[in-house]
C-alpha cells in the first residue's frame, strides 16, 4: 500500500490544529484567571481579517501576524472594559464580542473579498526538510506552527512553575482572597484577557494567511467555539489543549480525506462530524459532575467587586 | 520595653455609602501587648483592621508604627512593616497546596529557596504542625488556621492582627492556640485580638478597646472587668436574658431521625452518618458543632433539599418524609430556616413580598391554578414585618436592601407566621446585631411555647444554653445522644466536638 | 476629584429602563463617528438607517415582518436567560423548526386543505422544540454546558439545510437550484394588509408576548424562572426542580424559534432555500437583552433590531455602504447595553462621599 497520502495528511493535520492551538491555550490562561470569555470566535475572526489587510497591503507576514494579534487584543480589550471594570456578565459580553467581531470584520472584508496573498513563508532547512516524511512535517512548516508549540510550552512553564502563573491560579481561584492578601484581581484578569486576545487574534490569522490564504466572511466556521470546548476537555491544562487541538484537526480533515477516497457520504454529514465530534466529547469530560468541577478554576465566570 | 507604642491609631474615620464605619477611632497597641478589639458584629472592627492591613483607605486620621506617621498603601506594604494578619474567613486556596498558599501570602523574596523546610521549621517550632505538600481543601478547619498562622510567622512579624479566630475552634484547639499566642507576645510582638467573646479576652488580652456603632466607646484591662460590665459596654445597655417560660418538653414526638445517613452533595463536604435524633412538640434541642462538621449536609436532608433514599430515616409527625421534597414538607407544617441569608433563605434582588412567596406559597395558599395571588402575598409580607417588627419602608423593597438581623427577623417571621409544628434554623443570629438576636431567641422560645417541635444548629454555644432544653453535638457527620443542657457543660462539648467519644467526654467534669 | 462607583442600596428601577435608550443614542453617536470615518455623510447615513425604511406603509408592514422572528425567538429566549440557561442555539433550532413545518407543505405540496397550516406551525414548534431538547437532555443528564452544545448543533442543523436543498428536497421541476418546490396557496400564512407582506405571523408573535407576559409576571413557573436565575440556592430551598426548568426554558425557546422558522417560510419566502434565516437566532439574543429579557421590551427591541436589518439594506441600495454595518451595529448596541447597565447596580460618583462631609462637620 502506498503511503502517499500520509504526509499530506499530516501536514494537513497541522494546518488545522494551529488556529485551535492558540486559541485554546490563549484561553485557558483566561479561565485559569476565573474569567470566562465566550467570544474567542469574534476575536479570531477580527484577527483574521486584521492579518489578511496588513497582509495583503504591506506583503509581510510578520507584520500580518502582530496586526492579527494585536485586533484580537483589541476586542478582548473591550471584554476586560466591560467585565472587569463595569460589571458586565461575562457569558452576555463574550456573546457581544462575538456578533461585534462577525459584523466589524465582514464590514473591514468588505474590500478584500477575492484578494489574495502567497502565504506563509515555510522553513526549507536543505538536507532535513527533504528527509522522507518527518522531514516536512518536522522542519517545514511555518513559523507560526514551531510559535503554536513554543507558546504551549510557555504557557504550561508560565502556569505551573513561576510566580506570576501562582497569581493567574489564586485570583482565578479564590479572588477575594488574592484580593485581601494584597493582589491586583483587576490587573492580573486583564492581563490574562488581553494575552487570550492576542492568542486568539493570532489564531485567526493563521486562518487567513496559512490555511486558506484568502479572505471569506465567516471563515472561522466555529473554531472559536471548539477551542472553548478543547479547554474544557483539556481540564485546563495547555498540553492537553495542544492534544486536543490535533485531534479536532484530524477530525476536520477525514472529510476532505473521506471524500477522495470515494466513501458514498454527503459532504454535509462529513462537514458535522468536528461539530458532532465536540458535542460527543463535551458530553464524555462533563459526565462526572464532581469530577469536573473539581478542574474547573473555582471562581470561573463570576465577577470582582472589592467591596470599598 | 521601650514607651513607644508599636502601633497608634488617631481619629481614623471610614464611610461607605449610608453607614459611618468608623468615627474618629483611636487605639494604641505596646510592644509585646495582647490588646483585644472588642465589639459586636457591625461595630466597625473589620474596617479599622482593613484600614491598618492596607486593604482600604481611611477617609480621615493618622497611623503611626513605632513612633513614626506612615500610610500604609497595600496589604504588602504591611507585611514589609511587620503586620500579619489571620483572617476571619480564611484567604485560602482550597485547590492549591499549604506552600502554594503560604507563597502567595508573603513576599516573593522570601517565597524563594527551600520554602517547604522553613514551613517545616516554623510549624514545629511553635507547635503548628503542617504539611506543606498538602492540598488545603484536605485539612480540617483548624489546620486551615494553622497555614495562615505560619504565613504571618514566617515574616517575623512585629504585629499580628487575629480576627476571631477562635469561632471555628475547639474549646481544645482554643487553647492551643492562646499557648502559641502568649508565647508570641513573650517574645515582644503585638497581637491584635478581635473578638466578641468576652471570657476568652479576660483569659488572653492585656488591654482591650471596646467600641460599638463605629466608635470607641471604652478603654479598659480585662482582668479588672467582668465578662458582664465588658458585655454591657460592648452593647450600650444591659443584657436582656431571654425569658424560658414553662416548657414540659413531654409532648410528642414532632421530629424524628433514625438511622439517617446521607452522602454529601457537596465537594469536599462531609457524610451524615447514623443520625438518631427526637424532638418533641414544645421542646427546643441545640446542635452544637463546628463549621463543616456537617450542619449543611444536615439541613439539606431536613429541608428536603437533598431527598435521602430511605424514606423512613425522617419522620415528622410519625409520617416518612425522607423522599419528600421542600415544599411537601413545608405543606405539613415544617419552618425552614437556612444558615446563609442572601441567595439561601432569600433572594437578595427580588422584593419582600416575592420572598415570603417563596416559602410561604403553598401553606399560606398564594397560587391559585399556578397563578400569584400578588395580593395575598403582599399582605402576608407586610404581617410579617409589622409582627416582627422588620425595619423596611415597604414590603416592594429588597432582601437585600435589610440589614442582617432585620433580614433575619423577615425569614424567621415568615417561618413562624406560618404556624409550623417543626422548624429548624441553621445558625439563626448569625452576624446579626445583639438587639435582633435576642428577639429571634424569644421567637424561638415562644415557638416551643405553643407546642412545636424546635431544632437550632449553632456553632454558638452561648446562645445554645440559654434556649435549649437538650444538645446534642455534630462531629464529623455523626451526632452524639442530646442531654439535657443543665447536665452539660461547655467541656464535655469541647471534647464531643474534637470528635472524642461520649464516654470519654462524660468523664470529664 | 475622582471619579468612584458605588453600589446602590438596592438596583435602581429606572435604570433598568433608561440604559437601553442609553445604549441606543451611544450606539448611534458612534456611528455617526464611524461613517464619518468611512467618508460618509453621517446625518444622511443614520436618516437612511432609521428613517428612510419606515417612512411609507410598505416600509411598516416589511418592519413588522422583519421583527415576527426576532420578537418570537427574543421572547423564548428571554425565558431561559432569566434561568441562567444560556441557549444560543436558537437559530439552528429555527432552522430545524423551518424544516419541520416547510417539509409538511412540501409532503402534501398537491394538497390544499385547510389544516394545513395549522398543521405546519405546530410540526415548526414541534422541530424547534426536538432540537432544543438536545442540549436540555445533555445538560440535565451529562451535565454538559448548554452553551456550547447549542452553538454546535446550529452547525449540524444548517448543514441538514444545506443537505437538503441540494439533494432529497431539491425541487425536481427545477433548473437544478438548491430550492424546494413551491408551497401551495393552503401552505402560506394570509396577509393582513394587502400589497404587503405582513401576514398573520406578525399576529402570533404579538400573541406570545402577551402569553409570555402573563407566565413571567403573574404564573408561578415565571417567578420560578427569576429565582433559579437570581439565587439558584434559593430555588433549592423552596423545592423548585432545576432539571424541570432547564427542560421548560429549553423547550420554550426552541420552539418559538421553530415556530418563526416555518413563519418565515410559509409567512415570507413560500420555499425552502438555502439560507432562510440572515442570523435572527443570534440577533434575538442581542434582541432578549435589550429588552430586559422581559417579554414586552423585547416586542420594543425586536422592532429596532428589525429596523437595522431594513436600514443595513436601504443603506447599501441608495448609499452603496456594504451590508455589514448591520452587524457592527448590533454588536455595538449589545456592548452599549451590556456598559450602561452597570448603572442599574451601581452608581458614580464625583469627590469624596457625601456622608463622609456630614460626619466631618
Amino acid at each position: 500500500m502506498s503511503m502517499d497520502w500520509l504526509v499530506p495528511a499530516l501536514l494537513t493535520i497541522i494546518t488545522a490544529a494551529t488556529p485551535l492551538v492558540f486559541a485554546a491555550v490563549g484561553e485557558t490562561v483566561v479561565e485559569k484567571a476565573g474569567v470566562l470569555n465566550l467570544g474567542v470566535e469574534g476575536m479570531m475572526i477580527i484577527g483574521a481579517i486584521a492579518a489578511f489587510a496588513t497582509a495583503v497591503s504591506t506583503g509581510s507576514g510578520l507584520l500580518a501576524v502582530v496586526a492579527g494579534a494585536f485586533a484580537g487584543l483589541l476586542l478582548a480589550l473591550i471584554f476586560g472594559l466591560l467585565t472587569i471594570y463595569l460589571q458586565s456578565n461575562q457569558v452576555a459580553t463574550g456573546l457581544a464580542l462575538t456578533i461585534f467581531g462577525l459584523g466589524l470584520s465582514a464590514l473591514i472584508g468588505h474590500g478584500y473579498v477575492g484578494k489574495t496573498f502567497a502565504g506563509l513563508p515555510k522553513l526549507d532547512i536543505p538536507g532535513l526538510t527533504t528527509i522522507p516524511v518527518i522531514g516536512p512535517i518536522l522542519f517545514g512548516q511555518d513559523g507560526l506552527v514551531y510559535l503554536s508549540v513554543v507558546n504551549v510550552a510557555l504557557v504550561a512553564w508560565f502556569l505551573s512553575r513561576t510566580r506570576g502563573g501562582l497569581l493567574v491560579r489564586a485570583v482565578g481561584e479564590n479572588h477575594d482572597a488574592a484580593h485581601s492578601i494584597g493582589y491586583s484581581v483587576t490587573l492580573i484578569r486583564m492581563g490574562a484577557i488581553l494575552f487570550g486576545g492576542a492568542m486568539a487574534g493570532i489564531g485567526g490569522a493563521y486562518l487567513s494567511l496559512a490555511y486558506t490564504p484568502l479572505w471569506v466572511e465567516n471563515m472561522t466556521a466555529g473554531r472559536g467555539w471548539i477551542a472553548l470546548a478543547l479547554v474544557v476537555f483539556a481540564s485546563w491544562k495547555p498540553w492537553r489543549g495542544f492534544f486536543g487541538a490535533y485531534l479536532f484537526g484530524g477530525i476536520t480533515i477525514i472529510q476532505l480525506y473521506a471524500q477522495g477516497m470515494g466513501v458514498e457520504v454527503s459532504a454535509q454529514f462529513l462537514s458535522m462530524l468536528p461539530y458532532l465530534a465536540t458535542v460527543i466529547v463535551l458530553v464524555i469530560i462533563s459526565r462526572d459532575e464532581a469530577k469536573a468541577r473539581l478542574n474547573a478554576p473555582a471562581c470561573l465566570g463570576k465577577n470582582f467587586h472589592a467591596s470599598g | 520595653m521601650s514607651d513607644t507604642p508599636r502601633l497608634e491609631l488617631i481619629a481614623i474615620t471610614k464611610t461607605y455609602p449610608g453607614v459611618v464605619a468608623n468615627n474618629d477611632v483611636s487605639l494604641k497597641i505596646m510592644p509585646g501587648e495582647i490588646h483585644a478589639l472588642l465589639g459586636e458584629n457591625g461595630a466597625g472592627k473589620s474596617t479599622l483592621v482593613k484600614f491598618i492591613y492596607g486593604v482600604q483607605k481611611a477617609d480621615s486620621g493618622k497611623m503611626y508604627w513605632e513612633g513614626n506617621e506612615i500610610a500604609v498603601a497595600s496589604p504588602n506594604a504591611a507585611r514589609r512593616l511587620g503586620i500579619g494578619m489571620v483572617f476571619q474567613h480564611f484567604s485560602l486556596f482550597d485547590a492549591m497546596t499549604v506552600e502554594e498558599n503560604i507563597a502567595l501570602g508573603i513576599s516573593p523574596e522570601l517565597a524563594r529557596g527551600d520554602l517547604a523546610r522553613r514551613i517545616r521549621e516554623v510549624s514545629a517550632q511553635y507547635g503548628l504542625p503542617l504539611d506543606p505538600g498538602r492540598y488545603v481543601h484536605t485539612l480540617s478547619v483548624g489546620e486551615r488556621q494553622r497555614i495562615e498562622v505560619v504565613r504571618c510567622l514566617l515574616q517575623d512579624p512585629q504585629l499580628l492582627i487575629m480576627d476571631e479566630p477562635t469561632s471555628v475552634l475547639t474549646p481544645q484547639e482554643v487553647d492551643e492556640l492562646f499557648k502559641t499566642l502568649r508565647r508570641l507576645s513573650g517574645e515582644g510582638v503585638s497581637i491584635l485580638y478581635i473578638s466578641h467573646k468576652l471570657e476568652e479576652i479576660k483569659a488572653l488580652c492585656h488591654a482591650a478597646t471596646i467600641m460599638r456603632m463605629g466608635e470607641v466607646v471604652a478603654h479598659c484591662t480585662p482582668a479588672n472587668e467582668t465578662a458582664r460590665s465588658m458585655a454591657e459596654m460592648m452593647m450600650g445597655d444591659s443584657l436582656v436574658s431571654p425569658e424560658r417560660g414553662d416548657r414540659t418538653g413531654d409532648g410528642p414526638v414532632k421530629l424524628e431521625l433514625r438511622k439517617l445517613s446521607a452522602p454529601s452533595t457537596h465537594q469536599h463536604g462531609t457524610d451524615l452518618v447514623d443520625i438518631d435524633l427526637e424532638v418533641r412538640a414544645g421542646e427546643i434541642v441545640g446542635i452544637a458543632g463546628i463549621a463543616g462538621n456537617g450542619q449543611r449536609e444536615l439541613m439539606e436532608v431536613l429541608s428536603g433539599e437533598v431527598p435521602v433514599s430511605a424514606a423512613d430515616a425522617i419522620r415528622i409527625d410519625d409520617r416518612p418524609v425522607g423522599r419528600l421534597g421542600p415544599n411537601e414538607r413545608r405543606a405539613m407544617g415544617t419552618g425552614l430556616v437556612p444558615e446563609e441569608r442572601l441567595g439561601h433563605g432569600a433572594v437578595p434582588d427580588m422584593s419582600l413580598w416575592e420572598n415570603g412567596l417563596l416559602s410561604a406559597a403553598t401553606r399560606m395558599r398564594m397560587v391559585r391554578n399556578g397563578f400569584i395571588q400578588i395580593g395575598a402575598a403582599t399582605k402576608y409580607a407586610e404581617s410579617v414585618v409589622e409582627r416582627f417588627r422588620v425595619k423596611t419602608p415597604g414590603v416592594t423593597h429588597t432582601a437585600s436592601s435589610l440589614s442582617g438581623g432585620n433580614l433575619q427577623k423577615f425569614i424567621i417571621g415568615r417561618e413562624i407566621m406560618q404556624d409550623p409544628g417543626v422548624i429548624v434554623a441553621l445558625q439563626p443570629t448569625w452576624g446579626v446585631d445583639a438587639g435582633s438576636a435576642a428577639s429571634i431567641r424569644q421567637e424561638l422560645i415562644d415557638l416551643a411555647g405553643r407546642g412545636a417541635a424546635v431544632l437550632v444548629v449553632s456553632q454558638d454555644l452561648e446562645e445554645l444554653f440559654e434556649i435549649s432544653d437538650r444538645i446534642a453535638v455534630i462531629c464529623e457527620g455523626r451526632l452524639s445522644s442530646a442531654q439535657p443542657a443543665e447536665n452539660m457543660t461547655v467541656e464535655q462539648i469541647g471534647l464531643l466536638m474534637a470528635g472524642v467519644s461520649e464516654e470519654e467526654a462524660a468523664h470529664v467534669h | 476629584m475622582f471619579i468612584r462607583m458605588e453600589q446602590r442600596p438596592e438596583p435602581s428601577k429606572t435604570m433598568v429602563y433608561v440604559s437601553p435608550l442609553i445604549a441606543v443614542v451611544l450606539t448611534i453617536l458612534t456611528a455617526m463617528v464611524m461613517f464619518e470615518i468611512m467618508g460618509v455623510d453621517p446625518i444622511r447615513a443614520i436618516a437612511t438607517f432609521f428613517i428612510e425604511p419606515i417612512s411609507s406603509l410598505n416600509g411598516v408592514a416589511e418592519l413588522c415582518v422583519k421583527a415576527t422572528p426576532l420578537v418570537l425567538i427574543g421572547v423564548g429566549l428571554s425565558f431561559g436567560f432569566q434561568a441562567n440557561v444560556w441557549n444560543i442555539g436558537a437559530e439552528g433550532q429555527l432552522t430545524i423548526g423551518a424544516l419541520a413545518g416547510g417539509g409538511i407543505a412540501l409532503a402534501f405540496y398537491n394538497d390544499e386543505f385547510a389544516l394545513l397550516l395549522p398543521l405546519m406551525l405546530i410540526a415548526g414548534v414541534a422541530g424547534g422544540m426536538a432540537w432544543g431538547a438536545i442540549p436540555a437532555f445533555l445538560k440535565t443528564r451529562f451535565n454538559t454546558n448548554e452553551i456550547l452544545t447549542s452553538l454546535m448543533l446550529t452547525y449540524v442543523a444548517l448543514l441538514v439545510l444545506s443537505y437538503l436543498v441540494h439533494g432529497p428536497w431539491k425541487d425536481p421541476d427545477g433548473q437544478n437550484f438548491p430550492e424546494s418546490r413551491l408551497f401551495n396557496d393552503a401552505a402560506m400564512l394570509p396577509v393582513l394588509i394587502e400589497e404587503t407582506r405582513l401576514n398573520v405571523g406578525w399576529l402570533l408573535a404579538l400573541f406570545v408576548v402577551a402569553a409570555g407576559w402573563v407566565l413571567i409576571a403573574r404564573h408561578i413557573i415565571g417567578f420560578q424562572i427569576k429565582v433559579i436565575g437570581m439565587a439558584p440556592m434559593a430555588a433549592s430551598f423552596a423545592g423548585y426542580k432545576e432539571k424541570r426548568l432547564v427542560w421548560l426554558t429549553l423547550l420554550i425557546s426552541g420552539g418559538c424559534a421553530g415556530l418563526a422558522g416555518t413563519i418565515e417560510l410559509s409567512g415570507a419566502i413560500g420555499q425552502i432555500v438555502p439560507v432562510i434565516s440572515p442570523g435572527y437566532g443570534f440577533t434575538a439574543i442581542i434582541v432578549a437583552f435589550l429588552g430586559r429579557l422581559h417579554p414586552v421590551g423585547v416586542l420594543f427591541a425586536g422592532l429596532l433590531m428589525a429596523l437595522t436589518y431594513l436600514g443595513g439594506d436601504s443603506a447599501q441600495i441608495t448609499m452603496n455602504l456594504p451590508n455589514a454595518v448591520t452587524g457592527v451595529f448590533q454588536g455595538m448596541l449589545l456592548f452599549f447595553l451590556l456598559a450602561s447597565d452597570v448603572l442599574i447596580k451601581y452608581r458614580f460618583r464625583f469627590g469624596t462621599p457625601s456622608v463622609a462631609k456630614e460626619a466631618a462637620e
